[in-house]
């Protein structure tokens, strides 16, 4: 049964990106179980609003899991403790009256912090820039049925095109790496016949993006699976790290 | 062949084909040590005629050396870079992802083990080997008995069976990282290289220690 708990969070404050972060704690009274993390956040604000204070800047999008805007790490878990889901499906009853939950940003070189919660994920941007698509060469519209796909790679490629973005492969990361992301993002093309023309140069393009931006080197440990809402799976990053190879061997 | 100091997936893959290559000279190096349980003699026959000063042994020992050598250098590389690419600040909370303990402690692993070398090295491969090749006073033709020798203090075997517990951990998350490292993967190998990774490591360090505690307690020579 959902009740109306008394909580206190503690969440990282920073000006600016240049400036000293430091922690607030707040307390939140009545807060219903029912409610999300996020509308608790936003009653947060209210609160610090009406105290005349500045509100804390969080990310935030369609608040229903498919668009990878909202971050946050929560009381250690990227997208808090509650598995498979992203920050904005949490909900407060994964929390119990009397609780301090901990809020901090996503903390790795790769992704600058600009305001309190949120930080810059363009470096996802760049990545996919440097090869995550498929040209498009005009001509006359082909048939989709033309292309038979053979069921399997038509799952695989499905399951890694979940990926949403999020960063919370590189949050979880010791390593502060991006693999996860970009080995999704190469799966999800490399599989389907469309995507295989440009293969070898998209891998070989997006690792290089990936790394000139100070993305950390996989060590296989997984923490990145585990966290990932959409489940994307490492088997993901062997595929990677065979069509990088392949691409280079082949040169 | 640049990529493979540039990239990342490239010094994965140095890192990957150095520490597979040290497996495979482990699972030499232990099936060697096996032999001193059953014969003194033909022990030191296979150190003496077949490796000893000879060229391919000192080939070997190089090959091996450049191996471990670029192994540490590289672990060294990637878990600096690692480091930087974390960022300046750390999380307060600790992470409650749960992942392999392995996983997360190879360097400290390796440099338990790496400490251990060089006491071994010292203790082996200096005494033999290294004083025959220049010469040098006190050079022990005797490997055996050296092994007796050493193996017969007791600080040297809770060395021993420490590091090689340390080596029990990095190798349960090594072998299976290094073929994924190489792109040998997938949903479906994944269970099985796991599997045989625990297998590996298991009979490798099952092997050296043994054969330590064995001849420890004095139960080696046992054909003689
Ligand atoms: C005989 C000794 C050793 C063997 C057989 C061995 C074996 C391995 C293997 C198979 C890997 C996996 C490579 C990959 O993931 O691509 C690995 C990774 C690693 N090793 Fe070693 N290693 C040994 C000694 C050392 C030493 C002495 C150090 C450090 C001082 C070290 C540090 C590391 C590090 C940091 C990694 C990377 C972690 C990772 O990729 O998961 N190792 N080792
Ligand atoms: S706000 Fe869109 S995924 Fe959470």
């Amino acid at each position: 049964m959902d009740k109306d708990i008394n909580i206190k969070v503690k969440v990282w404050r920073q000006n600016g990106p240049k400036e000293k972060g430091r922690f607030e704690t707040y307390e939140l009274k009545n807060i219903s179980q029912g409610s999300s993390f996020l509308e608790m956040l936003d009653i947060l604000n209210e609160q610090l609003v009406n105290d005349g204070k500045i509100p804390v800047a969080f990310d935030h999008d369609c608040r229903e899991g498919i668009c990878g805007m909202c971050s946050l790490y929560i009381n250690g878990h990227p997208h808090g403790p509650d598995g498979e889901i992203t920050t904005c499906q949490l909900h407060m009853r994964s929390f119990d009256e009397g609780d301090t939950i901990t809020i901090e940003p996503w903390r790795s070189a790769g992704f600058p912090i600009i305001k309190d919660l949120v930080v810059d994920r363009t470096a996802f941007e760049k990545i996919m820039q440097a090869g995550g698509y498929v040209s498009v060469n005009t001509g006359g519209i082909p048939d989709a049925n033309a292309i038979p796909i053979p069921r399997d790679k038509a799952e695989l490629a499905m399951d890694a095109a979940a990926c949403i973005g999020c960063g919370a492969c590189v949050a979880a990361c010791k390593n502060g790496s991006a693999m996860l992301f970009v080995a999704a993002k190469v799966s999800q093309l490399a599989l389907l016949p469309q995507g295989k023309p440009e293969a070898a140069r998209r891998a070989k393009s997006m690792v290089a993006k990936m790394d000139e931006l100070g993305f950390g080197n996989c060590t296989n440990i997984g923490a990145c699976e585990v966290e990932c809402p959409k489940n994307i799976s490492i088997s993901n990053i062997a595929r990677l790290n065979r069509e990088f190879l392949k691409a280079k061997l082949k040169d | 062949m640049s990529w493979l100091i540039k990239s990342s997936i490239g010094r994965k893959v140095i890192q990957s084909i150095s520490g597979l290559f040290l497996i495979l000279f482990l699972l030499f190096h232990m099936s060697m040590n096996v032999v001193l349980i059953f014969s003194h003699e033909t022990y030191d026959f296979l150190a003496n005629e077949i490796l000893g000063a000879n060229w391919w042994a000192i080939v070997g020992t190089l090959i091996i050396g450049l191996g471990v050598g670029v192994h540490i250098i590289y672990a060294i590389i990637l878990t600096l870079q690692n480091w930087k690419a974390r960022g300046r600040d750390r999380y307060a909370s600790k992470s409650k992802t749960p992942v392999a303990w392995s996983s997360k402690n190879m360097f400290v692993l390796g440099v338990f083990i790496a400490l251990f070398l060089i006491v071994h090295m010292y203790q082996m491969w200096y005494q033999m080997q290294f004083k025959d090749l220049f010469g040098m006073e006190g050079v022990r033709h005797d490997g055996a008995q050296l092994v007796v020798d050493v193996l017969s203090q007791t600080w040297v075997l809770i060395a021993y069976v420490v590091a090689f517990i340390a080596l029990w951990f990095h190798l349960n998350h090594g072998f299976w990282s290094a073929l994924h490292s190489v792109g040998w993967n997938n949903d479906i190998w994944m269970k099985r290289l796991k599997r045989l990774g625990y297998f590996v490591s298991t009979l490798i360090v099952l092997g050296f220690i043994v054969v330590a505690i064995a001849v420890h307690f004095g139960y080696s020579n046992l054909l003689a």
